[in-house]
């Protein structure tokens, strides 16, 4: 009997003990859902012997809540653009020292001095996309290139929206000819309350996000509001699918690689963002993924069907025609709480 | 006829819970990643399971916390339900409050006053919170399992002991665990298939590195499940399954042998 | 985070509530002269006090005090008027709210919540209609399988309770399996997912066990006797039912409706899986206000307003059945 407790006990302990005498070089690495190669992550320990600890978030808001909580937990953060700004505001990031980075050379010039971080000093881009409608081009009954096709009632109940307040306010204050970060609170009013009449009128199938995808390849709905890369995806095991990025204009986006201030491995963050953004890491990520490469070189090396592809690399109009997210932090109460309305109409 | 009705009855409402599980368990042999779609017989979710690091440290997570949290709250439990049992009315009548109270409350406010604790007192939320968490879910269900044992159990065999000059030890070893003991069994099983199968307090409790499986399926739910994770459960459904045969056989031999 | 910073008494207020628990022990110990059983429970009592206790009283603290962490009703105030918060940020930035028709009332926070206890209701009640016929066939004496037929009820509870929705999502969905089969038939297509029957369904799924169980171990317990003395001295079977066998399951129905209520009240995650995130149940609002919104002390305050409900409704349970059946699975 004590032998077997003793012997259970120091099971116990050993089970307690294992995970941390496993612990060695690492990194601890904070991205979106299924946003990275895993081949590229195994690359990376096995070139550099530093374990990467993988983590995964599904809102930019989600994410923020866990980087205030969990300090010191992340040393690698993937946030989009307007979270760059708000971060860089609340003196979250540390700056980035470039000499362990000579890879970010390689980033495209429009977005080497970005708006979110107008020196560069916090930031190297990961990915970009647009947002668009993602829709099955046998069940419309003319082609899409407007918003409206979400608000029109024409395909009622065959709509998925975004789970997300930026990205689907956004693209109504587009539709009703505002900005999308309009700081005019009667706009975001009416803004709501064509979501709100979009959901009475039964038009919404639901409100989801990473689902999109695959309910898409497998037509669960005739339109859904898609970031490109996803709609990427979806075209690629579903020939049907198509995408546009309406003519009202939209959103494009950066999702960008920084290092918050707690990080506890800041050097093996520099190494594993150095690593990204190699240029043949680069073109391994962006072909599994199907976002926008922000890395010039990567692009060169993908050749012509990457180069050429509308969804991709959008005409220089199209983006011109979209707007990055700018930081609204002061708006927040009134954005969640209109969203709240949204979420809850009936 | 009534008899063949009320059959009939239970076959309907068995089959509606055992639907959808008989459909996971069938999706875990489709060589296709569609869920509605059939593909054809495969073993290679199978394989793709046995190969995912990521899946693999979840079942470590998972089994070692669930393993260590049912022993630790059913060690704790019991004593517990010992000292309860022993206290006089009013103390126990307490006790008995502050027990139930983890048991009603709702997980979702359980995992988040964990939450705040864990955040407040600066501890970083990982694999050891988990654990905290999930022996003090754990603890209440052995205390009530091995109350009604002890309620059952002779009230003066405990003192004719100590007056026969047993030390309170021996006494408990020998008197009082014994005739609790089916008590205890339950409350550990209990404890254990609990924490295997909790998500809420689980998902407030861990940072977003050290992930059981219930939180990695909840993250995978977002961009849809994979066939692995169909074929894991198939797995552990059976193989709890073949633990509750062998459990169900043991006594039911223990019972004969009586 | 602001709410993070804790004030001084706060902490003080931290300390008390140990400090507590440790002088209870002390007290226990003097009172009995030495080590007496009751002791055994001391890691426990310390255990709740830390792990129970203080949490519990954290969700309080923050759901009395903003975020500056001065003592306040605000949050409560928030919770009736979901609006309000929006108001106030609209008037310091020197909007009229009013004129802007962005003056009324916010009743997201009420409604979801009048909405979960409906949802909640409808369960119950599905899972009792459902439940207790099976709980009875079972439990009746003459039918052999009984023992074995009640795990067969409680296995399901073993796969995730996620895979178990998702499983569901491939049967409901719009090319699911139900709808490919109805079609195949020459039905066409159903809408079954993506609205709240769905949801319901999902719930019902996944709390029936916990209807069917006590319920079926009220019954099993009954002496036979009794419904045998009662048709032996006449009774018809329906008149035995309803004056013998229903009424001595009463305490197994109230652990059952509190077993399938509590939890389901706070669901969370079916409504977004088979809702398709059209509807919110509390449990998603708690989850959103602190996970999405930051927002820890309406988060809390919610916390604590769910919590007094559940307590409320066990007080009201507790009268019907003072032993406290409940709570008795496996």
């Amino acid at each position: 009997m004590k032998k077997a407790l003793a012997l259970l006990l120091s099971l116990m302990l050993l089970m307690i003990a294992l995970p941390v005498a496993l612990a060695e070089e690492v990194v601890n690495v904070y991205n979106w859902e299924d946003y990275i190669s895993e081949e590229a992550l195994e690359m990376f320990s096995e070139e550099t012997g530093i374990a990467v600890n993988y983590m995964r978030f599904t809102t930019n808001e989600d994410m923020l809540v866990q980087l205030r909580t969990s300090t010191g937990a992340f040393d690698v953060v993937f946030p989009s653009d307007y979270v760059i700004e708000r971060l860089i505001a609340e003196d979250l990031l540390a700056p980035i020292n470039f000499d362990n980075v000579p890879n970010s050379v390689n980033t495209v010039d429009w977005l080497s001095n970005p708006a979110y971080d107008p020196d560069s000093l916090y930031s190297v881009p990961y990915m970009w996309g647009t947002v668009g409608i993602l829709y099955d081009t046998t069940r419309v009954n003319s082609p899409i290139d407007s918003w409206g096709a979400l608000f029109s009632g024409e395909y009622k109940g065959e709509v998925f929206m975004l789970d997300s307040i930026r990205d689907t306010m956004g693209l109504a204050l587009k539709y009703l000819g505002y900005s999308m970060n309009t700081r005019d609170p009667a706009a975001l009013r009416e803004a709501t309350d064509l979501l709100i009449k979009q959901k009475q009128d039964g038009v919404v199938k639901a409100y989801q996000v990473d689902e999109t995808k695959d309910k898409m390849v497998a037509s669960e709905a005739i339109l859904a509001v898609a970031w490109s890369g996803d709609a990427q995806y979806a075209i690629n095991l579903n020939e049907n699918l198509s995408y546009v990025v309406p003519k009202e204009g939209s959103n494009v986006w950066v999702d960008a690689m920084v290092i918050p201030v707690t990080a506890k491995n800041k050097e093996n963050a520099e190494k594993f963002i150095n690593f990204m953004s190699r240029p043949d890491i680069a073109q391994l990520n962006c072909e599994y993924i199907e976002y926008s490469s922000p890395n010039q070189a990567a692009i060169e090396l993908m050749g012509e069907e990457y180069q050429t592809n509308p969804n991709l690399n959008p005409p220089q109009e199209i983006i011109d025609n979209c707007e990055f997210f700018n930081d609204i932090n002061d708006f927040l109460t009134i954005y969640n709480t209109l969203w709240a309305q949204v979420k809850n109409a009936k | 006829m009534i008899k063949f009705l009320k059959r009939f009855y239970l076959v309907i409402v068995l089959l509606f819970l055992y639907l959808p599980i008989a459909v996971l368990i069938i999706q875990s042999f489709n060589a296709g990643v569609s869920r509605a779609k059939w593909e054809g017989f495969s073993l290679k979710w199978y394989q793709e399971l046995l190969q995912s690091p990521t899946i693999m440290e979840a079942l470590y997570v998972t089994f070692t916390i669930a393993i260590i949290a049912s022993i630790a709250s059913t060690i704790l439990g019991t004593l517990a339900a010992i000292g309860i049992h022993a206290m006089s009315r009013r103390p126990q009548a307490a006790m008995m409050t502050m027990t139930n109270i983890p048991m009603t409350m709702p997980d979702i406010v359980t995992g988040i006053s964990l939450m705040l604790l864990f955040i407040f007192t600066r501890v970083e939320r990982g694999y050891f919170t988990m654990l905290l968490a999930h022996i003090t879910f754990d603890t209440p269900y052995v205390i009530l399992s091995v109350l009604p044992k002890l309620r059952e159990m002779n009230r003066h065999s405990y003192e004719a002991a100590l007056d026969l000059g047993a030390t309170p030890g021996y006494a408990l070893r020998r008197v009082i665990l014994p005739s609790v003991r089916p008590g205890i069994i339950t409350g550990a099983l209990l404890a254990f298939t609990l924490s295997l199968d909790d998500f809420t307090i689980s998902y407030f409790t861990t940072s977003p590195l050290v992930q059981n499986l219930s939180t990695l399926i909840y993250s995978e739910t977002r961009k849809g499940v994979k066939p692995t994770m169909n074929a894991l459960s198939a797995l552990m459904f059976v193989a709890l399954l073949i633990l509750l045969l062998a459990v169900n056989y043991r006594s039911t031999k223990t019972s004969e042998a009586k | 985070m602001s709410s993070l910073n804790m004030p001084q008494w706060g902490v003080w207020l931290f300390a008390l509530g140990l400090g507590g628990a440790i002088i209870f022990l002390g007290m226990s110990i003097r009172r009995h002269h030495g080590v007496h059983r009751s002791l055994f429970s001391w890691p426990y009592s310390l255990w709740i006090a830390v792990f129970t206790v203080v949490p519990l009283f954290l969700v309080a603290f923050y759901a009395f005090t903003d975020k500056a962490g001065q003592l306040t009703l605000e949050n409560f105030a928030n919770f009736w008027d979901s609006n309000r918060e929006m108001k106030q940020q609209l008037i310091a930035m020197g909007y009229d709210p009013i004129v802007m028709g962005m003056g009324e009332r916010g009743t997201v926070n009420v409604d979801t919540l009048v909405y979960s206890l409906w949802m909640a209701l409808m369960c119950t009640g599905i899972c009792f209609v459902i439940g207790y016929p099976a709980a009875l066939f079972i439990s009746e004496r003459e039918f052999k399988l009984g023992p074995t037929l009640i795990v067969l009820f409680i296995i399901p509870m073993w796969m995730n309770f996620l895979l178990r929705t998702v499983a569901w999502m491939t049967l409901l969905e719009d090319n699911g399996l139900i709808n490919t089969l109805l079609q195949r038939m020459g039905l066409g297509r159903v809408r079954l997912m993506y609205n709240s029957q769905a949801v319901l369904l999902g719930m019902v799924y996944n709390y029936l066990p916990f209807m069917v169980f006590p319920v079926y171990n009220a019954l099993s317990r009954q002496d036979y006797k009794l419904s045998e003395a009662a048709m032996d001295l006449g009774a018809d079977k329906w008149r035995t039912f309803s004056r013998v066998t229903f009424p001595l399951s009463l305490p197994g129905i109230v652990s059952g409706i509190t077993m399938v209520f509590m939890p389901s009240v706070t669901t969370f995650f079916i409504p977004r899986a088979l809702g398709g995130g059209n509807t919110e149940m509390f449990g998603d609002l708690i989850e959103r206000t602190f996970l999405t919104a930051d927002n820890w002390n309406v988060g809390s305050a919610l916390s604590l307003i769910m919590m007094l409900l559940i307590l409320l409704s066990m007080g009201l349970l507790r009268k019907v059945d003072p032993e406290g059946e409940g709570g008795s699975l496996l």
